[in-house]
């Protein structure tokens, strides 16, 4: 990904999380919740499953509808990041090669579904921890996971890299367009140049660690970062953390798809 | 390179994550021993400066193609292990959450595999008595490249193992191993030369910051070998306990990854080549003489669902496919649906 395209992605997925439906104003914990016991639940499946994969869209479709996140985004970021998944599991076809039959007279190697298994796993999971993004914000993700029990000191930090996060993006940004610029033909792109400017980066960032701490002590500092914000657990937060854990569990243990499908068969027949 | 959720099973990712969270809390107690509130605004701004060298890309030296580095060993070096773990795992964790890199369950495995191994093995055990106190370039640059291979080495090694362990691919173990670690040295040579570039400038620059910033003393001086040692091996009983768990539950995936091991490592690298495909059809002619093909019969009641192994049901997968795609169409709609209503409901509101 080009510097400023990561840039911008990462900006884009924060302002989606200032969206106000009602998947926005779910509690931010019972969102995290909901979203492990989602990731659980799809890693869980054995190897082999792909239809019983299926149903479990129903979860990221229904949040993307919902929290009215663009479908585009969330597929080209999928997409970005599905090199490793495809290349671990692309050589399943060849070296499981017993056969299967997955529709009359059609026979495809087992390897095939063990792939698409895995390619199914990471569309979920990876779309998944995207719409939590999308829809908490990433402070509401911290301050949930300090009210989880996170430990303090990580939490702040994870607030703090994220505050920054920005701020030394934008300088990293400046600082290789200013280098660009100063070299032809890649020429001062090298690993000199490269060590230099890091290293400047990094002294540059320490003494802006310092500045920050002090102004930061001067407004009453005492290693946390607080939220103002209350968190109460409505009714309705518990009633979709519920429903959530109905679905995934019926899901997981009543085979729907297979269900489904043979009653279409009967219905045909 | 990280490892991803898809690829994980819930075992091994939660094996993980208990290590890794049993460090971080090992590297956070370690660190409120020594220092103040300071070091919270530091490191979380080093984290976000550890995203910013990521940004920025080099030239790598004899290929002319550019290239970024991961700066755990950077960290490592110019912070201490036990606050550079804890930036690497902030930096990981926000990795997965925003950039999807990883997973939130394979969020253990990373931070273990990117953080651990250079922070608690590479920079203790090997940089510290490589480079000592010494500020001759040549000796940090040896350091840095040594300990930077190390650590990728031992990374991608795990990424191999846990990959393994989870099951879910079917790459043979000696190849996916021949895949990963020369790539992988081929980068931790790159790394090591950027970490000693860096290490060097700020030694010679502000000297004085090194000190000051290294939040705590490195582990070598008041840690004892044989702590170390005795930590090791109740690590290695642990996993040797969580082995003989996996051996026991999954013989056969044991098994056959030890035969790989031991028996055809010699052949591994033509897994690429037209071995898989010669292999492939030499399996399927010869599976399919006592293969009762469940497609012959259209009807899964009629019976002996000639059960394929682990899960592959060829009786019931008919209904498997034809209902999973009328759950895709109807999911698709009741997203479309709720989209709809949402919009119009929208512009009826306002």
């Amino acid at each position: 990904m080009t510097f400023d395209a990561q840039y911008q992605s990462i900006g884009r997925l924060d302002r989606l999380s200032y969206g106000d439906t009602w998947v926005h104003r779910l509690d931010a914990r019972v969102k995290v919740i909901a979203t492990l016991l989602f990731l659980f639940t799809v890693v869980s499946f054995p190897k082999y499953e792909v239809a019983g994969l299926i149903p479990l869209f129903l979860f990221p479709v229904l949040l993307t509808a919902a929290g009215e996140i663009p479908v585009p985004f969330i597929v080209r970021k999928v997409i970005l990041v599905s090199p490793f998944a495809i290349l671990v599991g692309i050589m399943n076809p060849f070296l499981d090669a017993r056969t299967v039959s997955i529709l009359p007279g059609i026979l495809v190697s087992a390897g095939w579904l063990s792939f698409g298994s895995i390619l199914l796993k990471f569309v979920l999971t990876v779309s998944a921890a995207l719409l939590l993004i999308a829809t908490t914000s990433f402070p509401g993700v911290c301050h949930a996971l300090r009210k989880l029990g996170f430990p303090t000191l990580f939490v702040s930090q994870l607030l703090f890299l994220y505050r920054y996060l920005f701020v030394l993006a934008e300088e990293a940004m400046r600082i290789v367009r200013a280098r660009d610029m100063r070299s032809f033909g890649g020429r001062g792109a090298g690993l000199k140049v490269f060590a230099r400017l890091v290293g400047v980066l990094f002294l540059r960032t320490v003494e802006r660690a310092e500045r920050i701490y002090r102004a930061m002590l001067s407004r009453g500092f005492e290693g946390d970062v607080p939220s103002l914000r209350r968190f109460r657990v409505s009714a309705g937060d518990l009633t979709y953390l519920a429903a959530t854990t109905a679905f995934l569990a019926v899901f997981r243990f009543v085979r729907v798809t297979e269900g489904i499908g043979s009653f279409a068969q009967g219905l045909l027949r | 390179m990280h490892m991803a959720d898809a690829l994980l099973s819930p075992v091994v990712g939660a094996t993980l994550w208990a290590g890794t969270a049993a460090v971080g809390g090992y590297a956070s107690k370690k660190l409120k021993d020594r220092i103040d509130d300071r070091a919270i605004p530091l490191m979380g701004v080093l984290g976000a400066f550890v995203f910013a060298v990521q940004m920025i890309n080099f030239t790598i030296p004899g290929t002319g193609s550019s290239g970024h580095v991961g700066g755990g060993m950077i960290l490592a070096i110019l912070l201490g292990p036990h606050a550079a773990f804890l930036v690497m795992a902030s930096v990981l964790t926000v990795q997965a959450l925003f950039f999807a890199d990883g997973g939130l369950l394979a969020l253990g495995c990373n931070i273990w595999n990117l953080g651990l191994y250079p922070c608690y093995l590479a920079y203790p055990f090997l940089y510290r008595p490589l480079a000592g106190e010494s500020k001759k370039p040549g000796r940090i640059v040896f350091a840095s490249v040594v300990s930077a291979v190390a650590a990728l080495q031992l990374g991608a090694f795990s990424v191999v193992l846990q990959t393994l362990f989870s099951g879910k691919s079917e790459l043979p173990f000696g190849a996916f191993l021949l895949v990963m670690q020369p790539i992988h040295l081929a980068i931790g040579i790159v790394e090591g030369l950027a970490t000693a570039g860096v290490i060097s400038f700020v030694r010679s620059a502000r000297p004085e910051i090194l000190e000051s910033v290294a939040l705590s003393q490195p582990l070598g001086g008041e840690v004892s070998l044989r702590k170390v040692l005795i930590t090791f091996a109740v690590l290695a009983l642990v996993s040797g306990g969580v082995l003989s768990w996996f051996a026991s539950t999954r013989p056969d995936g044991l098994e056959w990854s030890i035969g790989k091991i031991t028996g055809r490592s010699d052949l591994a690298g033509q897994v690429r080549g037209i071995a898989p495909a010669l292999r492939a059809i030499q399996e399927k002619t010869a599976f399919l003489p006592d293969y009762n093909f469940p497609g012959g019969k259209t009807v899964p009641e009629e019976g002996e669902n000639k059960t394929a192994r682990q899960g592959i049901d060829g009786g019931t997968s008919a209904a498997g496919v034809i209902g999973g795609a009328i759950v895709l169409v109807v999911i698709v709609l009741i997203g479309m649906g709720v989209r709809s209503f949402r919009g119009r409901a929208g512009r009826q509101g306002t």
